[in-house]
C-alpha cells in the first residue's frame, strides 16, 4: 500500500515519458504529478501535442512511463510485467475511443462481451451482463446489429457498454466524442456523467472540446508536459 | 470453445477471400485423401505382407517355373516351419478383357500359408477333396456374379490341357473372403487345386512358379533365405528367395513408384497452398492490426492474441481438411464402381485421417506463427495510433 490517501484512486508522481524516434528523444512529459479522488471525473485538456494522450494512456496501463509512479487503488501499476498489466486492465479499467474500435465482424451484444470472455463466466452470465450494460446504454434493441448497421452514437454506446460490462473502477475516455455531432456527443457526454454520477465511476476523459469538458467535475490542463490544474465547480 | 465466435468472426470478415482460400485448401485435401487411396491401394500387397513369409522363385526372372522336388528341401532347411506353393495359370473369363490372377495351388498348404484370408471349414475341404476345385476371392466372385456350386469355365494364356485345349472348367466349391480392408482389396483371384491342374496340363509337369516359405523367427528371415538359395546354387534351377513385402514392393513397383510420384504431386499442391494461405492469413492480421490493438487494451494478454491468430489458421485448415477430406471419403463408392473391380478398392482410412491432420496442423503453424509473433509484439499505443 502506497501512502496516497484512501479517497485518492490515481496517484501520480513526477512521471516523465520519453519515445525515441530514431536518434531523436522527444520528451512528452516531464514530471507530472496528479491526484485523482475515487468517483472524479476529470477532463483532460490541452493543445494538440501537449501529452494528453499520452498521460491517459499511463493512467489506463496502456503504456508506462519512463521515470515516476503511478500508484491506482493502491497499486504501482508502472511496475507490473505485460501480463500483469493486461490483466489489471481486464480488471479495472474501461476504455472508450474517439473512433469507438468496436470489432466490425462481430454484432454489438458480442463485443460487449468480449471483455468478459477473460473471466470464468459462463455463456449465459455473459450474455445477460452483456445485455444488462446494453440496456444501461439505451441498446437493448440493437444487440444483434453489426457495428457497420449502428449510427456513430450508437456505436458510441456500444463501446461505453463494452467499457462498463466487467464493472472497472476507472473509465478512460480518448476524446469520445471528437466523431459525433453536437447533439449526439451530448447523449454520449450525459451518459458518462451518469456512470460517475449513479454508478460511481471515476472518468479521466481527454477532450479539447470545452464544451464537453462542462461535463467533467474538474478540468486539467496539460501544456508542453507540464500540468495546470484548474479547479472548476460543478 | 468461448472463443469459437471471435475466432469465426475474424475468419470469416471478408467472406469472399475466406471462401475462395478454404476452397483451394479443400481442393488440396481433397487431392491428398484420393492420392494416399491410390497409393494404399497400390501399397497393400506390400501392407497385407507377413514378415514372417519368405519368396522363393527362380533367380533370374519369376515366370521361370521351379522343380515341385525342391519343397521337401525347403521343408527341411532349419528354421523353417511350412512351405506351400502356387503357379501362375494366366487366366481369361468370357472375354479377353475379364483377366485376373488364378493360381494353382495345394489347398491346405496354401491356406495355412494366408491365414489372413477366410473360408469356411466346409468350403476348405471341399476344396482339399474336389481335384476339379476352385475357390474364388469374394470381390472377384461379388463382380462376376459367381455362387458356390456353379461350373468355372476359365481360359488360360498359357497352359494348354492334353488335348491342346486353353479352355479349362473348375467347379466353384468355395468363397475366400478377408475382414482386413487391406487384404480384402487382393480377393480379385481364383485359387485351383494344382492335383487337377498339374495331371491335366500338357506342359510344366512337376513345376510350380514359385515357394512361399513360413519362418519360425522372422528375424532369421535374411540368413533363412541365403539358406534356401544356398541350396539350390549351381543347379540349373538356381532360386532368389526375399522377404514377401520387398517382393511385393517390387513387384508394384514394375508399374511404377506410385509412392513417389503421389509424394511428389502432394509436395507441390501443399507447397502452392502454403504460399497461398500464408498470403492470405498474413494480409487479413495486417489489415486486424487495430483490432488485435483493442483485444490486448481490452485485457486480452500478448500470449492470449497470439493464440487467438494461431487459432485461427488452425480452424481454416481444420475447416477445409475435414470438408476435403470428406469430399474424398465421398467419392469412394462412385470411383470403385468405375474402375468396375478391376483395381484394389480405395479406401481412406485411419492413417490416411492422421497423416491429414497432422499434415494440417503443420500448414496452420506454418502459415500461423509469422503473423501471431507479429501480433505477439504489438503495442497497443503504437497501433492504436496507427503506426
Amino acid at each position: 500500500m502506497s501512502g496516497a490517501a484512501v479517497n485518492v484512486l490515481v496517484e501520480i508522481r513526477g512521471v516523465t515519458k520519453v519515445y525515441r524516434r530514431g536518434r531523436e528523444r522527444v520528451e512528452v512529459l516531464h514530471g507530472v504529478d496528479l491526484d485523482i479522488p475515487r468517483g472524479d471525473f476529470v477532463a483532460l485538456m490541452g493543445p494538440s501535442g501537449s501529452g494528453k494522450t499520452t498521460l491517459l494512456n499511463l493512467i489506463g496501463g496502456l503504456d508506462t512511463p519512463t521515470s515516476g509512479s503511478i500508484v491506482v487503488q493502491g497499486r504501482r501499476i508502472d511496475q507490473l510485467s505485460g501480463s500483469e498489466l493486461a490483466a489489471w486492465r481486464a480488471a479495472h479499467v474501461g476504455f472508450v475511443f474517439q473512433f469507438y474500435n468496436l470489432l466490425p465482424a462481430l454484432s454489438a451484444q458480442r463485443n460487449v462481451e468480449l471483455p468478459l470472455l477473460l473471466t470464468d463466466l459462463s455463456a449465459a452470465e455473459r450474455r445477460r451482463r452483456a445485455r444488462i450494460a446494453l440496456t444501461l446504454v439505451g441498446l437493448a434493441d440493437r444487440a444483434r446489429h453489426r457495428p457497420r448497421e449502428l449510427s456513430g452514437g450508437q456505436e458510441q454506446r456500444v463501446a461505453i457498454a463494452r467499457a462498463i460490462v466487467s464493472d472497472p473502477t476507472l473509465l478512460v475516455c480518448d476524446e469520445p466524442t471528437g466523431d459525433l455531432d453536437r447533439a449526439t456527443a451530448d447523449e454520449v457526454l450525459r451518459l458518462i456523467q451518469m456512470l460517475n454520477r449513479d454508478h460511481g465511476k471515476t472518468v479521466v476523459m481527454v477532450t479539447h472540446d470545452p464544451k464537453a469538458a462542462e461535463y467533467a467535475r474538474r478540468r486539467v490542463h496539460l501544456d508542453k508536459g507540464v500540468m495546470t490544474a484548474e479547479p472548476v465547480s460543478w | 470453445m468461448r472463443y469459437l465466435p471471435l475466432l469465426w468472426a475474424g475468419l470469416f470478415r471478408k467472406k469472399a477471400r475466406t471462401i475462395l482460400t478454404l476452397l483451394s485448401i479443400v481442393i488440396a485435401f481433397l487431392l491428398f485423401g484420393l492420392l494416399q487411396a491410390v497409393q494404399v491401394a497400390f501399397e497393400s500387397g506390400a501392407d497385407a505382407a507377413d514378415a514372417k513369409r519368405l519368396l522363393t522363385t527362380a533367380r533370374y526372372s519369376i515366370i521361370e517355373p521351379l522343380p515341385m522336388s525342391y519343397l521337401r528341401r525347403i521343408e527341411q532347411v532349419p528354421g523353417v516351419v511350412g512351405v506351400a506353393y502356387a503357379d501362375w495359370f494366366g487366366a481369361k473369363y468370357q472375354n479377353e478383357s475379364n483377366t485376373f490372377p488364378v493360381f494353382a495351388v495345394d489347398p491346405e498348404r496354401y491356406l495355412d500359408m494366408y491365414p489372413e484370408f477366410t473360408i469356411s471349414r466346409e468350403q476348405r475341404e471341399a476344396f482339399a477333396r474336389t481335384r476339379t476345385g476352385a475357390v474364388a476371392g469374394r470381390r472377384l466372385a461379388d463382380r462376376f456374379g459367381w455362387h458356390v456350386g456353379q461350373k468355372l469355365p476359365i481360359s488360360s494364356e498359357i497352359h494348354p490341357k492334353t488335348d491342346g485345349s486353353l479352355d479349362w472348367e473348375f467347379d466353384l466349391v468355395g468363397i475366400i473372403d478377408a475382414e482386413d480392408p487391406a487384404v480384402r482389396g487382393n480377393t480379385d483371384m481364383v485359387l485351383i487345386n494344382v492335383a487337377y491342374f498339374d495331371e491335366a496340363r500338357q506342359i510344366g509337369k512337376g513345376k510350380t512358379g514359385w515357394y512361399i516359405v513360413r519362418v519360425a523367427d522372422s528375424t532369421q528371415a535374411r540368413s533363412i533365405s541365403a539358406a534356401i538359395d544356398a541350396l539350390f546354387a549351381n543347379s540349373p534351377d538356381e532360386t532368389k528367395t526375399q522377404p514377401e513385402k520387398e517382393f511385393a514392393i517390387g513387384f508394384a513397383k514394375q508399374i511404377g513408384d506410385i509412392g513417389a510420384l503421389v509424394t511428389r504431386i502432394l509436395i507441390a499442391v501443399f507447397f502452392t497452398i502454403l504460399i497461398l494461405t500464408g498470403n492470405t492469413m498474413a494480409q487479413s492480421i495486417r489489415e486486424r492490426i487495430p483490432e488485435l490493438a483493442i483485444l490486448k487494451t481490452l485485457g486480452y494478454s500478448d500470449g492470449k492474441v497470439t493464440a487467438l491468430v494461431l487459432a485461427e489458421a488452425m480452424l481454416m485448415l481444420a475447416l477445409g481438411g475435414a470438408i476435403g477430406m470428406g469430399a474424398a471419403v465421398a467419392s469412394m463408392p462412385a470411383l470403385n464402381a468405375s474402375t468396375g473391380g478391376r483395381f484394389p478398392p480405395l479406401f481412406v482410412g485411419l492413417e490416411t485421417w492422421l497423416l491429414a491432420a497432422a499434415l494440417a496442423a503443420i500448414v496452420a503453424l506454418v502459415i500461423g506463427l509469422p503473423p501471431a509473433l507479429r501480433a505477439n509484439r504489438l503495442k497497443i499505443v503504437d497501433a492504436l495510433a496507427g503506426h
